[in-house]
């Protein structure tokens, strides 16, 4: 079994999968990443990526059959005709709901980095601080000066364009230069300045897409706005653009697909993980893996129900549960709600390109020395200012070569934010493995029971107003606050059940992502999040994986797991 | 899509969603079992030439060129629900017999001016329908609001049927704006911008910008 036999084992090939793959080969370890799903290879397996909307038959929309057969996918924008083949297919993906939870995944090389939202933000101290301060859950066991170089570190590599600010609630970081804002935007960006003192602002978005080349990227952001169909310029972060190659550069890295990691073989005469078990995906051939450590990044909740199924004989709910934590805490944004409305006038000014990208108004409530809400934490606000196409309504011109030719110029402008609200960590929001049901590999699937709560409602209510009263200080027009309700999951932003903390009677893992009943098993994709701050998480998880392998090679050599 | 689209399509905040809900949302539920009543040649013709009528050959290609009709019955087959389908079918015969009323001739025999005051009249009659029906859902939604618990679905929305000429309109919009002739010809097509400026003079007649999606 020799050739079964690596330094580590990557499960998950995905934002963390893909740079602990780097970080570690780079480091000089022989490491095996294992996918559950199939590959995608980079530029040449987008083949939607160069699709004009007329050779979809039904334009990108969705079908009655599509309805039909994506029960869970059918809740949000990724049932759709462009990109359906990157999403998992919910029949052979179940899940069971004691309550609504959308949990919508990617089942493949690079996994949710070809599809995600891009947008990268640093936490800060008030986000690492907050547990403690506010008596909730279990303290981070890191603050920003841990994390603050990791976070350099990544955006350098990944290339995150963006704008300083010197704002104590975001952090600057090091970015490529920041993406334009268009004429509205400029305008409504300095009104809210001037209405709120300087105490709210509106920047443009931080976002993973290259604005300037950068090693081993030579080809910036070419602005078509379809990045969730592929990047053929490779202009955004991905796995295939960005980890993999670099971590296939060092001819230390073997991709396995088709590998769904059943559990990790577990020793308990020396307290640590030998290996993991892998189920092929296509042949149901069991087979096994061994390492000296094992990254678990096969995204929040696989990699802690991977846990779960692990080390049973010693520890019934599975490794890492000793504390009573593991599978609990579940967190995700919340979100659909804000206001739009019209901006009159600035109909001299339009803008050209499709940013990939928005403004963001960063988090303003419940700031230190600031007057206390009614709810703990805060929220941030993504959103754009745009001249409408031709699907607005033109009242005045019903029909004809009127209505065409108003229809084939832009529009008035409008100006909209969306919120994205901080859910606090409650441990009774839990997952749990099934009793009853199990996928097409007879695996038990994962139970969600799972809720917002009070804070997270009464937090709703401040997002709406507040963005109302932005836009209309602004001096936009007609605008109307709106909230469409939202599920857990949605956010697509999942997060905890193997948080990291400072005791190992009240976490999962310590503040290296370690487990702690089995140190040399690093777990550091969203599962570790001990708070969920507003902002988008992943541009952390690359941070913290990156420490974490750091940390796991300094170990290594010192013998120490 | 990404939910930065989806944001800017809320914010658009038209009048009327787009029937099918296809690109924006959840929630409606699936009919699978609908059995696609075939559409005809003689269906397709017609479905060019209302939609002609909205919008029609200029300077630029209109909506028969652009292959509008064809298009439609295909969204309809496979987008639409059951309700929405039979709605759209019975309202080719309705819009034939207005046609009749109003100019004794049906629509394929009419001439291109008559055919476009029947359909002004019918898209004022089409308003004041859509008014009505969002007042009405207006109303329903507060008694939502008022009855209901968070998370649950018992509460059964009554809401009134959509109007044929909202669905025949919608979709030769739709159609044309996302055809090869109607992005390339109506608008200024750009698949591969390579860069964004976020501030440029724009002056009255020039074309939108168009790309992939």
């Amino acid at each position: 079994m020799a050739n079964n036999t690596y330094d580590a084992i990557v499960v998950g090939s995905g934002i963390s999968g893909g740079w602990a793959a780097k970080e570690l080969t780079e480091k000089g370890l022989k490491v095996l990443m294992l996918e559950r799903g199939h590959h995608i290879e980079h530029v040449k397996d987008y083949v939607e990526s160069n699709k004009p909307s007329w050779e979809y038959p039904h334009r990108g929309g969705r079908t009655q059959k599509m309805i039909d057969e994506y029960p869970v996918l059918k809740r949000d924008y990724p049932l759709n005709e462009r990109n359906l083949s990157f999403w998992a297919v919910d029949k052979d993906s179940p899940y069971v709901e004691k309550k609504p939870f959308g949990w919508f995944r990617g089942y493949h090389t690079g996994g949710r980095s070809l599809m995600w939202g891009r947008q990268s933000y640093r936490l800060s101290d008030l986000d690492f601080e907050a547990n403690v301060k506010d008596g909730i859950a279990v303290d981070w066991p890191i603050r920003y000066k841990d994390i603050a170089p990791w976070y350099d570190y990544a955006e350098t590599f990944a290339g995150i364009s963006g704008s300083k600010e010197g704002l104590p609630q975001l952090p600057d970081g090091q970015f490529l230069p920041p993406m334009d804002m268009n004429i509205v935007e400029q305008t409504v960006a300095g009104r809210i300045k001037e209405h709120y003192n300087n105490k709210r602002t509106m920047i443009i978005g931080r976002t993973a897409n290259l604005t300037q080349t950068i090693p081993g990227r030579p080809t910036i952001c070419q602005f078509r706005n379809i990045c969730s169909n592929g990047c053929p310029f490779g202009g955004y972060f991905s796995t295939q653009s960005s980890t993999l190659p670099a971590a296939n550069a060092t001819g230390n890295l073997t991709l396995r697909t088709f590998s769904i990691v059943t559990e990790i073989i577990y020793d308990k005469d020396t307290k640590k993980a030998t290996g993991v078990k892998v189920l092929d995906a296509r042949t149901n051939e069991a087979l096994e893996f061994n390492s000296k450590i094992v990254f678990l990044c096969a995204s929040t909740f696989n990699s802690t129900a991977i846990l779960m199924r692990s080390a049973t004989d010693i520890w019934p709910d599975g490794l890492g549960s000793s504390s009573g934590e593991l599978g609990h805490n579940v967190m995700d944004h919340h979100l659909k709600l804000g206001a739009s409305g019209d901006m009159e006038g600035f109909e001299d000014k339009y803008y050209s390109g499709f940013r990939p990208n928005g403004i963001y108004i960063p988090r303003f409530r419940n700031l230190p020395g600031d007057e206390k809400r009614s709810y703990l934490r805060g929220f941030g606000y993504q959103g754009s200012a745009s001249r409408q196409g031709w699907s607005r309504q033109v009242a005045e011109l019903n029909i004809g070569a009127d209505l065409k030719e108003a229809l084939e110029e832009p529009g008035q402008w409008t100006m909209g934010l969306g919120g994205f609200g901080e859910m606090l960590p409650y441990h009774d929001n839990k997952i749990s493995l099934s009793k009853d049901v199990k996928d097409k590999w007879n695996i038990p699937v994962l139970e969600f029971d799972v809720e917002f709560k009070e804070n997270e409602k009464d937090m709703r209510k401040d997002i709406v107003a507040d963005a109302v009263e932005m836009l209309e200080a602004a001096g936009v027009k007609n605008v109307k606050g709106y909230d469409s309700g939202c599920e857990p999951g949605w956010g697509i932003h999942e997060m905890g059940t193997a948080r990291m903390g400072r005791d190992p009677k009240t976490s999962v893992l310590n503040s290296n992502n370690q487990v702690w009943d089995c140190q040399n098993v690093f777990v550091t994709d969203g599962s570790f999040m001990t708070s969920a701050s507003c902002v988008n998480p992943s541009l952390t998880y690359m941070a913290m994986t990156a420490r974490a392998a750091d940390f796991a090679v300094k170990e290594l050599k010192k013998g120490n797991i | 899509m990404n939910r930065r689209e989806l944001l800017k399509m809320v914010a658009a905040a038209t009048g009327a969603a787009m029937i099918g809900g296809e690109f924006l949302l959840s929630g409606c539920k699936g009919n699978s079992d609908a059995a696609p009543v075939a559409f005809t040649e003689e269906n397709i013709a017609f479905l060019d030439e209302v939609a002609e009528t909205i919008i029609p050959q200029t300077n630029t290609a209109g909506a028969k060129a652009a292959g509008v009709g064809r298009f439609m019955t295909v969204m309809v087959n496979d987008c639409y629900t059951k309700d929405d389908q039979e709605i759209f079918h019975k309202g080719l015969n309705i819009l034939d017999d207005q046609c009749n009323k109003m100019h004794n001739v049906g629509f394929m025999k009419a001439t291109p001016e008559q055919r476009k005051q029947l359909l002004i009249a019918v898209d004022k009659e089409t308003k004041d329908y859509i008014k009505k029906k969002a007042d009405a859902e207006n109303v329903q939604d507060q008694k939502e609001k008022q009855g209901q618990e968070r998370n649950t679905n018992d509460f059964k929305k009554q809401t009134l049927p959509n109007h044929y000429f909202q669905q025949l309109k919608q979709l030769a919009i739709f159609g044309y704006f996302t055809s090869e002739k109607g992005r390339t010809e109506a608008l200024r097509y750009t698949p591969v911008p390579g860069k964004y400026v976020g501030v440029i003079d724009y002056k009255k007649g020039d074309k939108a910008f168009a790309g992939l999606t």
